[in-house]
């Protein structure tokens, strides 16, 4: 046992200084996961489907895929 | 949809591993409870390890725990004291001043079995634990090979190379996916994946 004094642990506001802790700690995870999601999979998915559709010719998409063969009602000419 | 009939005898067999890794850690842990014990009690494996040797009559009374959720049990720890601890329980009863640093050891000793930092020290099982593990993965992973080598039949033909670069074509045929997925993927122009 060394006769040197430990310095005095804190006593009070555990609970508070816990909670403190960690209540900013979810609010920065929940935030920052929101966030990745919406710069890493929302926003280039939406961007993706914009690019897709906007120069997006549908008959000329259906005669390639007559063409390919693959409507059993509309045969290739 | 898969009916109970539907599973052979011979798939059983891939349960084995699995329940000899459970009498395994209900060995592991039964083995953990009984260390923490003084005397080979069944009670030990029922009760939250409550250290001591315990009679008949005492399961009525008040039993000393040594938890960490439980800071001041309702029994100190040892019942029966010698005549220098009596002494020493005398006196404390006194200015607690007077006692010397051993005195106050002996006097915490008496009442608790395990200093916290004592009852919370870690031990290796979890060597044990992630060993076992592995090993039984291993063992699975064994069987699983010898059942694809002599059990299983041929797969569909399928999963032939063929047959799959005809299934791809035909996707890529119908657009499938053209906005994300594999159809995104493949250049229509040059026929073939882009790059």
């Amino acid at each position: 046992m060394s006769s040197a004094l430990l310095p005095k642990p804190q006593m009070r506001r555990l609970l508070a200084r816990r909670m403190k802790f960690h209540l900013f700690g979810a609010f920065l995870l929940s935030v920052g996961c929101a966030a990745l999601y919406k710069f890493g999979v929302a926003d280039p998915r939406k961007r993706a489907y914009a690019e897709f559709y906007k120069n997006y010719d549908p008959m000329k998409d259906f005669e390639a895929m007559r063409a390919a063969g693959v409507f059993e009602s509309a045969p290739p000419k | 949809m898969l009916h109970l009939e539907d599973f052979s005898l011979v798939d059983s067999i891939t349960v084995i591993p699995l329940l000899a890794e459970l009498l395994f850690f209900c060995i592991v842990t039964s083995k953990r409870c009984l260390r923490r014990s003084q005397k080979l009690e069944w009670v030990c494996l029922l009760f939250p390890c409550a250290a001591g040797v315990v009679k008949a009559e005492d399961f009525s009374l008040p039993a000393y725990v040594n938890r960490r959720d439980v800071p001041l049990p309702e029994v100190a720890f040892v019942k029966d004291l010698s005549a220098q601890q009596k002494a020493l329980k005398e006196k404390e009863k006194a200015s607690w001043t007077a006692l010397s640093v051993d005195e106050k050891v002996e006097l915490y000793r008496i009442k608790f079995n395990e200093s916290y930092a004592e009852m919370n020290r870690g031990s290796n099982e979890w060597k044990t634990v992630l060993g076992g593990v592995l090993f039984f993965l291993g063992v699975t992973g064994l069987i699983l090979i010898w059942q694809k080598h002599y059990m299983y039949g041929p797969i569909p033909h399928t999963f032939s190379d063929e047959w799959l670069s005809m299934q791809t074509k035909r996707m890529l045929d119908m657009r499938i996916n053209p906005v994300e997925g594999i159809s995104s993927q493949w250049d229509y122009e040059k026929n073939e994946w882009k790059k």
